[in-house]
């Protein structure tokens, strides 16, 4: 009797130590996101007489509205607005053609090896380590001589290229647990190559279709050195935009519109891993860890 | 609007694969970044100047204190063969740049436009890539100004300072009454833009040009230098804590807001004080950093011009080059900068105090050759060998175990090491 | 007939897009970034022969030991803690924890916002004028000390702490992952023998993870190594150049210097150290799957 109650006392403890530890960690990372937060609803002399911790007593979405169509990113004053929307149209593409891409190559890389193909594999893994800054400037040569320099789609093209070596990583690690024999039995079934693909092995690639475009999505809309090089003026992606309005600044430093429009710009990335963050992990749970 | 990003996403994806971006007619792309308040404000001025030509300006602003950022996007820009049509570029980075014969030539418009008669020779020579125009100067800027809040000075029952020793005891009472007295912002420009106003107040001219101009070893690594060196990490201990990182506007910005003393820092400083609608003389003075009286150290903003290939743009650019060098522009953009107008004979009515002091010495300085390039920004010699004096001054000052006589044979090697080509 | 050597060939076919652009773009500008770091490249690249004087410099400058030692702090330390971390709080969330969805996305959104968006509120934080010392002198701990961002010596180490609170979740979501794909059965049967669950643990699911540690460190090493964005937002490099690391160093020489030659020289040591790092893994990753 008095032995199941100290286990059912250890036990409980045991939780409740369990939980604040999890609390405890909890908080260490929400606590910039609440300082953004908070500082982005406070007028500025609120700002200044508080300290960062304390809660807004006149909250108000000005500084959110500053942020988007009226504060200044240099010489424009429109706010982030345009920015947000050209990150948009850049990130879609990229996301979509390289993800697209990865299924392929991991589809060949594990299902239709040839000899050499694993040493395209390890000949692309090495550009998943590269340092960005290297490529820099050969690249905006290439872009010169492609024609697209300083525009959107040579930006695209920049972000498929160097996004292609995770991309393939991810779907090679996935298709390697899908057994051979699925796909023998279809080629003796007389299917091509590409029936295969799309009937048999894109079906059964959701999970890891979504850790792509995830990873994409996120890389891409949080690039912050691709976007500055290789992109001009009124195309700039919203990064770029933020550093531009963050250094923009009379007199007065605005913190409540730096974080809002901090904010605006980690929205979208925010929203997917909030919405699709549980389908993020099962996605790894289900293949690419092993990677 | 999904349904309109995602029809853009995808003439956006085929556009990738057929390439060739469609250019507007009389456009001018401007690098630049100037994306502080009193300085964007002023590139505002140009544009609309511009657009009242019938042109189209595209405005490239790129952030980050120096320019470091701008300075890589231009090199990409050249290297893919697209540079933009105007950059801001200084100095002799202006020589580095002539030398991979990318810039284009300005002669016709100058001659045109009597560039010659109209500009200083000193900023005339800071112009020309082997004898020929090929960027277009908006301003002078003298760095070696110190501001003072006299608000703050009163509350701790400070004196105005003239002298280092007057300026030292000033800054004890206002520490003493709990204010900042050395407004600071902790960052490898900033503490070398303190350093030459202190090398300059305290060594004299000549030795300064010595030293960083003619970059001699013996004046690098010399006594003076290492007085120089004392007196910088003097004034270290004025500085507040947080100040390492803080960008130079936020260090006016402490000024403006009654919370520190004095600030050293170039006239853009006084388009934050104008911005934030201060006035000149009471509100905030102007006056050389101590020792420095009669003497200048020139900071010339300017726009190189790049090679276009479009004819329509290329009208366009020699239009922007016009623009800048009309008195109308020269007037409204420096009174917004800070800075005084880069041609001769302005009208300064409109300017302040401050503004007005600065040109009776630019003119003065140059006549008594106490007129020097700015070591801190890229005025006196090239990037590299900046960036090793930047490197041994901000180790330095950051480094309180650093003696200052090792600082001087430190910045005497360095010097050297970044020279050999 | 052609239809079925077009079959052959697709696969082939599919790969030599990619073949080519790891070929290009990453092989071919590797090898161009060597040939620029034995140039005389300055301003721009110029792709001439000068020998090994850019190396030399890269050695003479004082900036290069303090960003390589810089890295190996950050390096170990952030490597280190973000495993620790994440395997701890993997840990600890499978013990079948009410409100676990909420709790993981919490770890996790951290991977979602680029350092350009959370610098700012860091910077914040830790400057000691606005931030959390202030907060702690106002709520009365007068004396209270952490000036580490302004502070030469102590400023690498508030890179550690920023760079462990982004990447610390991703990697408990390795962890997750790796727990939940352990066998269950094996854990019945340790139980049945009387094991503790700490047992258990340790002799049982940590080794049998190796694979998901492996993953975990490949990605927090190039991390690691490419950190970039990080340093520049937070502390800019310093104060003075105290917090530099190889890639920022690399960007500081090479684009903002006109120092070209030296920035390829630095960045080829810092790809030859992320060689060392990945050749193995390659070797051995390719290696297990010819026995499987």
């Amino acid at each position: 009797m008095l032995n199941s109650g100290t286990i059912r006392w250890n036990h409980v403890l045991g939780r409740a130590f369990i939980y604040l530890m999890l609390g405890a960690f909890a908080l260490y990372y929400l606590i910039p996101l609440f300082v953004m937060v908070v500082t982005s609803l406070k007028p500025l002399d609120e700002i200044r007489s508080g300290n960062l911790l304390s809660l807004p007593m006149q909250p108000t979405f000005e500084a959110w509205g500053i942020a988007w169509n009226s504060a200044c990113t240099g010489v424009q004053c429109n706010g982030l607005q345009g920015y947000f929307y050209n990150s948009m149209i850049m990130v879609i593409p990229a996301m979509l053609i390289s993800t697209l891409l990865g299924a392929m190559n991991g589809y060949v890389l594990t299902k239709w090896k040839f000899p050499g193909s694993n040493v395209v594999f390890s000949m692309l893994l090495v550009g998943c380590f590269i340092p960005f800054q290297v490529i820099l400037l050969p690249m905006a040569k290439v872009l010169g001589m492609v024609g697209l320099a300083g525009s959107l789609p040579g930006l695209v093209m920049v972000h498929v290229i160097y996004g292609l070596a995770f991309t393939t990583l991810f779907f090679r690690n996935y298709y390697i647990t899908i057994p051979d024999e699925l796909i023998n039995a279809a080629r003796i079934d007389g299917a091509s190559f590409w029936t295969t693909f799309f009937k048999i092995i894109l079906p059964l690639s959701t999970p890891i279709i979504v850790v792509s475009t995830i990873w994409q999505f996120t890389q891409i809309w949080n690039d912050f050195l691709f976007g500055v090089i290789y992109s001009s003026g009124e195309q700039q992606p919203i990064t770029v935009a933020l550093n531009n309005l963050v250094n923009t600044s009379t007199g007065v430093k605005r913190y409540n519109v730096d974080m809002a429009g901090a904010i605006i710009a980690a929205l979208p990335t925010l929203f997917v891993y909030v919405v699709a963050g549980k389908y993020f992990v099962r996605g790894l749970t289900a293949g690419s860890v092993k990677g | 609007m999904l349904k309109k990003i995602l029809s853009k996403s995808i003439a956006i994806a085929l556009l990738a694969m057929s390439a060739s971006a469609v250019v507007h007619a009389g456009e001018v792309e401007v690098l630049h970044f100037w994306t502080s308040g009193g300085e964007a404000k002023s590139a505002a001025e140009l544009k609309k100047m511009l657009e009242a030509k019938g042109h189209t300006w595209k405005d490239f602003a790129v952030a980050g204190g120096g320019g470091e950022n701008a300075m890589t996007v231009l090199k990409s820009r050249v290297v893919s063969g697209n540079p933009p049509a105007a950059a801001q570029i200084k100095g002799p980075t202006i020589q580095e740049w002539g030398d991979e014969g990318v810039l284009t030539n300005l002669n016709s418009v100058a001659e045109s436009e009597k560039w010659n008669d109209l500009l200083p020779s000193v900023v005339a020579d800071a112009m020309k890539y082997k004898g020929n125009y090929v960027a277009a100067p908006v301003n002078v800027h003298r760095v070696n100004w110190m501001w003072l809040n006299p608000a703050v000075f009163k509350k701790a029952g400070a004196e105005i300072p003239k002298t280092w020793d007057e300026l030292f005891a000033a800054a004890d009472k206002i520490k003493a009454a709990g204010l900042t007295a050395i407004a600071h912002g902790g960052q490898p420009w900033q503490d070398s833009t303190t350093f030459e106003s202190i090398v300059l107040g305290t060594a004299g001219a000549d030795f300064y040009r010595k030293a960083f101009v003619d970059l001699d070893p013996a004046s690098l690594d010399s006594e003076a230098m290492v007085k120089a060196f004392d007196m910088l990490r003097k004034t270290k201990g004025y500085t507040d804590k947080d100040a390492p990182g803080r960008e130079w506007n936020m260090a006016t910005a402490m000024l403006i807001n009654d919370k520190a003393a004095i600030q050293f820092m170039g006239d853009w400083a006084k388009g934050e004080f104008t911005a934030a609608k201060k006035e000149a003389g009471k509100d905030f003075l102007c006056m050389p950093a101590p020792g420095t009286a009669g003497m200048f150290t020139f900071n010339i903003d300017s726009f190189a011009m790049f090679e276009l290939k479009d004819e329509k743009n290329k009208a366009a650019q020699v239009d922007l080059a016009k623009t800048i060098m009309e008195p109308g522009f020269q007037e409204v953009f420096n009174l917004n900068k800070g800075s005084i107008p880069a041609r001769l004979n302005m009208d300064m009515a409109k300017f302040d105090t401050c503004a007005k002091d600065s040109s009776a010495e630019f003119v003065k300085s140059a006549a008594d050759k106490t007129l020097v390039p700015s070591m801190a920004h890229g005025m006196a010699m090239f990037s590299a060998v900046q960036g090793a004096v930047y490197d041994t001054v901000t180790k330095f000052y950051n480094d309180d175990a650093m003696s200052s006589k090792d600082a001087a044979k430190a910045l005497a090697s360095a010097v050297k090491a970044a020279q050999t080509k | 007939m052609v239809t079925k050597w077009l079959e052959r060939i697709m696969p082939r076919l599919v790969l030599a897009p990619t073949f080519v652009i790891a070929l290009v773009f990453i092989h071919g500008f590797i090898l161009l970034n060597a040939w620029l770091s034995f140039s005389s490249s300055n301003l721009m690249p110029k792709y001439d022969w000068a020998g090994f004087i850019q190396y030399e410099r890269l050695f003479a400058n004082e900036r290069t030991a303090v960003a390589a030692t810089n890295l190996f702090i950050f390096a170990t330390l952030f490597i280190l803690i973000c495993l620790f971390l994440g395997l701890l709080m993997a840990i600890l969330l499978d013990q079948r924890i009410r409100g676990e969805g909420v709790i993981r996305t919490i770890y996790l959104y951290p991977m979602a916002l680029s350092f350009i968006v959370t610098g700012t509120a860091w910077k914040w934080i830790l400057n000691p004028g606005l931030g959390f010392e202030k907060l702690m002198h106002d709520i009365g701990f007068e004396t209270f000390q952490f000036d580490w961002l302004v502070n030469s010596e102590m400023a690498i180490y508030t890179v550690v702490i920023a760079g462990v609170w982004q990447s610390s979740g991703f990697v408990m979501a390795l962890f997750l992952a790796g727990l939940r794909g352990i066998d269950e059965s094996i854990i019945k049967a340790a139980q049945i023998d009387g094991a503790s669950l700490p047992t258990i643990y340790r002799k049982i699911i940590i080794p049998g993870m190796r694979p998901v540690f492996f993953s975990a460190f490949i990605i927090l090493a190039h991390i690691a190594i490419k950190s970039f964005d990080l340093v520049m937002a937070l502390t800019g490099g310093g104060p003075g150049y105290s917090s530099d690391l190889p890639a920022t160093f690399m960007y500081t020489f090479a684009f903002t210097r006109g120092q070209i030659g030296i920035g390829a020289a630095s960045a080829m040591m810092m790809l030859m150290t992320v060689m060392a790092v990945i050749v193995p893994y390659l070797y051995s990753e390719l290696r297990s799957q010819r026995h499987a």
